[in-house]
């Protein structure tokens, strides 16, 4: 009974990750500067991964699945919001502060 | 089903990938494609179940070459963008010469469709002597070891290259706090996924070149941060750890050819430690020569 729940469980987080992922993509295709765009793109990244890592672990066989997983997930957060600070501040270097 | 439609997926968009990479508008735009190619490379490497392969596109491919591209695109004077870049009757004499030359790779491709090829069981069968329990590693480092040590010499030869055409003006900028403090966590991750991917070499996926280009890539990652100092070519050691795979491969070669059966036939018993000897050297080697191609040195001045 647990699985059945557990897998039940999975979906809406999947379909939740992949929705930020949409919107994250879609946002960094269609916002206007720089800033706003990494804002979408980096809510992708750890929201989406996030829901997906989550609702993958429902479904993982073992715990040693779900630990890797989370260790993914906490790398792409950290590289993610680093990458996304350097970024910002090398466009703010480039352009001014606008 | 859903497994056809991954595979048609990641076909298409390689496809669309390379062809958005060679005819992007500028070159930055077509480096960043040609790294997203690499990577969605990689992944169809893991799809076909060859993990090496995909570990050393996704490392060498997509990573360092990305890197090298890049750096090369610094260098390059600003304002010359897309010029030059598409011209009809070049794309004429390419397709000329290349279409004739895949029809005649593709002859040579057609054995393959058959999928009897005798060489997986002959390596396999020959595992237990070769010293290691993985077949890729087994290729590389025994039964073909002569191409392995060939290609630790086109490695040494680019660098050489690479260093005539001039010194690799490459100069940090006040590197950021938080670059810095990034790559101060981030490097012993590089290093320990570097020591594991080749010490798993032997059983596993990995091996000396992904093993190298990770070191490498913390390497460049702590120069770039200015945690690292130059690195400089006038440094002994470090031209020395550049010729030390192939040194010590040689060495190896030549013992073996000498006091033993033949050239990189490996006696009874001794192929475990060469190989482990052989590969750590290697993988030294690799990782200073591609730190040295992509972060160069500081000034020729200073040598």
């Amino acid at each position: 009974m647990p699985e059945a729940l557990l897998y039940w469980l999975s979906w809406p987080l999947l379909v939740g990750g992949l929705l930020f992922f949409a919107a994250g993509s879609l946002g960094l295709l269609r916002f206007p500067d720089v800033y706003s765009r990494l804002h979408a793109l980096t809510k992708a990244d750890t929201l989406g991964l996030g829901l997906v890592v989550a609702g993958l672990s429902c479904r993982a066989d073992s715990l040693l699945e779900v630990g890797q997983m989370l260790v993914i997930w906490l790398l792409v957060l950290a590289s993610g919001a680093t990458a996304c600070q350097l970024l910002a501040r090398q466009a703010r270097e480039e352009h001014g502060d606008d | 089903m859903t497994e056809w439609l991954l595979d048609a997926v990641l076909a298409l968009l390689l496809l669309a990938l390379a062809g958005g990479a060679l005819h992007a508008r500028n070159r930055y735009a077509g480096v960043l494609l040609f790294i997203a190619f690499g990577l969605v490379l990689a992944l169809i490497w893991a799809r076909l179940g060859a993990p090496d392969l995909a570990l050393a596109e996704a490392a060498i491919g997509a990573g360092l070459t990305g890197v090298l591209l890049l750096a090369a695109l610094a260098r390059q004077p600003a304002g010359s963008g897309a010029e030059g870049v598409s011209f009809a009757r070049h794309r004429l004499a390419a397709a000329a010469v290349l279409v004739p030359l895949l029809m005649i790779l593709l002859q040579g491709l057609d054995p393959l469709a058959e999928q009897r090829s005798p060489l997986p069981e002959l390596a396999t069968g020959a595992l237990g002597q070769s010293g290691v329990s993985h077949p890729v590693t087994a290729v590389l480092l025994n039964y073909r070891a002569w191409d392995t040590l060939l290609e630790l010499a086109v490695l040494l030869l680019a660098l050489l290259g690479a260093r005539q055409l001039g010194p690799a003006r490459f100069e940090v900028e006040r590197p950021w706090p938080l670059l810095r403090a990034w790559s101060r966590s981030l490097a012993p991750l590089l290093l320990l996924a570097g020591g594991y991917l080749l010490w798993s070499g032997s059983s596993a996926p990995g091996g000396a070149f992904q093993a190298g280009s990770l070191l490498a890539a913390g390497v460049v990652l702590l120069r770039l941060a200015g945690v690292l100092p130059a690195l400089r070519w006038s440094f002994w050691p470090l031209r020395l750890l550049v010729l030390l795979g192939l040194l010590l491969f040689l060495a190896v070669a030549i013992a073996c050819a000498w006091f033993g059966a033949g050239w990189l036939v490996y006696p009874d018993g001794w192929a475990k430690p060469l190989i482990l000897v052989i590969e750590v050297a290697a993988t030294l080697s690799i990782a200073a020569s591609l730190s040295l191609l992509v972060v160069g040195e500081a000034r020729e001045a200073s040598a």
